[in-house]
């Protein structure tokens, strides 16, 4: 089941993530950013695809801006802004 | 003579004769409330005057007007021992043709007086002042205590401008500069902005982590042998530093030690200790917040320090060569113990050494306390960005996770083990850090140098390279 409404997860307190998660119809559309792109952007974008793919998101938009979450943080905002965006 | 007193800055510059390439200073004690440099730079703009260099004891985000004038080339070279974000960020992308040079607050009076960075002309922010440049920092509506900074300033340039928004009678008593070294005095409607001045508080941390790791500091500084009758102490305004000195205090109190002195920059907690009689004094180079510019005002143990008292390598001795303990913060350490203070984690000045190389090379025991990482950026690296000071000089690393310490000290190791503190190798707490963040991928750097980091003794420690555009 797809992303039906927009959604959002997290805060922009340093150390956490902003997800915002809205209906798509031409596959994974991700902007971020991030205060250590340098450092962990192209592996904060595979987490994030990784964590669609596993709750079977195909097509949505996102918007995440990053303050610096470490993997587990970012895995929670993410399914929980897919949770809500799917009206769960 | 009646007085000294000219009708406007721009008649004082005229006087002192500033022309198109010299050097002009100022000092920092104003610091992000600072309105002299500023104005002092906007009216050097005005006379049509180019090519100077701006030796500053600090920059602050208030003084990015600069930016201006390095676009016009009316500042082609700046000096300094700390720049903070806004200046940083632009130098860092390359704005100026020549490198910054950084000094610590050490070197730069050092330099000052070894006629190795001579001064065309120096303005003094005074918050008093006479009408003969007799001047003090700890009177008037825009006080911050110590102008210990000013003094090399004051003492070695060719000309010295006092300005000032607090013109007292002659003679003004309690002076701190005294009339001797001034030319010219000007008085204007604000030196600067009371709110950036000085804090009204500095407030140790509530971050538990923070809380943690200065106990750990506190435990450190109570096993290191160094804590009795005649200890001397400094630490930083940082929350988990403050937090350390009052761990520290309430230590001291229960065992009963009279220590000796406190120094550096002060705050309203060191006031507290002096107070309460961990210290003999305090040896005050700058003040932070408004207790400490109470202190100094009122106590005569509490001490004004010039910078060269406080940590030039060249005076026949300083403070810094006395201290027992001095507790530091770090953007980065490196498993050679070297530490970073100059850029942040993505390559961008954001700082600088001032007293942190001085101290480090003076005190018995130099400890950095950082969390093991910040916004997911390990703290401890295989090699920082910048060396701000040499491994060699830092002892111990006090993290939440666990305590480094540098294996030239194999005997304050032994101590610390001893007394049962969870001491780890330096290389463990890089792969603690990096098993919970990951291994961040090493930042681009561009091939251009924008600044040169002087050591303490002049020679050139490190250099810091432009970041390239994305």
């Amino acid at each position: 089941m797809d992303i039906i409404k927009k959604a959002s997860a997290g805060t922009l307190e340093s150390s956490d993530v902003y997800v915002e998660i809205e209906p798509g119809t031409q596959g994974i559309q991700l902007e971020l950013e991030s205060v250590v792109e340098q450092q962990f952007g192209d592996s904060i974008r595979a987490l994030v695809q990784e964590v669609l793919a596993e709750y079977g998101v195909e097509n949505a938009r996102l918007h995440i801006a990053d303050r610096g979450a470490l993997d587990c943080v970012i895995r929670a905002r993410v399914e929980t802004a897919v949770a809500r965006g799917k009206g769960e | 003579m009646n007085n000294k007193v000219v009708s406007s800055l721009r008649e004082a510059i005229e006087l002192t004769g500033l022309k198109s390439g010299m050097t002009v200073s100022f000092h920092h004690h104003l610091r992000n409330g600072d309105y002299v440099l500023n104005m002092v730079m906007a009216e050097i703009a005005r006379m049509g005057i180019r090519d100077l260099t701006v030796n500053a004891s600090s920059l602050f985000d208030i003084h990015a007007p600069l930016l201006q004038h390095i676009e016009n080339h009316v500042v082609t070279k700046i000096q300094t021992d700390y720049m903070s974000g806004v200046l940083g960020k632009a130098i860092s992308r390359g704005i100026m043709e020549t490198p910054v040079e950084f000094r610590t607050h050490g070197g730069r009076p050092s330099d000052i007086e070894l006629g190795r960075t001579p001064i065309d002309v120096a303005f003094i922010a005074a918050p008093a002042a006479d009408g003969m440049g007799n001047c003090s920092g700890k009177y008037g509506k825009s006080a911050c205590g110590s102008l210990g900074y000013a003094y090399p300033d004051a003492m070695n340039a060719k000309k010295v401008v006092v300005i000032t928004d607090n013109l007292v009678p002659y003679p003004l008593l309690d002076w701190s500069i005294p009339e001797t070294y001034v030319d010219y005095v000007v008085t204007v409607d604000a030196i600067g902005d009371p709110n950036g001045i000085v804090s009204g508080t500095t407030k140790i941390t509530r971050d538990p982590v923070g809380l943690v790791m200065a106990d750990r500091a506190a435990q450190v500084i109570r096993h290191s042998g160094l804590l009795k009758d005649g200890f001397s102490f400094q630490t930083g305004a940082g929350g988990a530093s403050l937090a350390a000195a009052k761990f520290l205090k309430d230590i001291m109190l229960k065992e009963n030690i009279h220590g000796s002195f406190g120094s550096g920059g002060i705050t309203g907690y060191m006031v507290d200790m002096l107070n309460e009689g961990c210290f003999q004094s305090l040896m005050d180079v700058q003040c932070f917040d408004l207790k400490a510019v109470e202190s100094i005002r009122t106590n005569p143990r509490h001490q004004e320090i010039s910078a060269s008292h406080y940590a030039s390598p060249s005076a026949r001795s300083a403070v810094v060569d006395s201290l027992d303990v001095v507790i530091l913060g770090a953007t980065e350490v490196d498993t050679d113990f070297n530490v970073n203070v100059h850029t942040d984690s993505n390559g961008y000045i954001m700082g600088g050494s001032g007293g942190h190389s001085d101290t480090a090379a003076g005190a018995r025991l130099s400890m950095i306390i950082a969390p093991l990482f910040r916004a997911r950026l390990p703290i401890v690296t295989d090699r920082v960005n910048c060396i701000s000071t040499p491994g060699r000089d830092i002892d111990v690393l006090v993290t939440q996770a666990g305590i480094a310490v540098n294996p030239k000290d194999a005997e304050l190791r032994q101590r610390l083990v001893d007394a049962g503190l969870p001491i780890v190798d330096i290389h463990e707490l890089k792969e603690l850090a990096e098993r919970t963040t990951g291994a961040p991928t090493h930042i681009a750097k561009g091939d251009r140098v924008v600044a040169n980091v002087i050591y303490r003794d002049g020679t050139l420690l490190d250099t810091i390279r432009n970041v390239p555009a994305k």
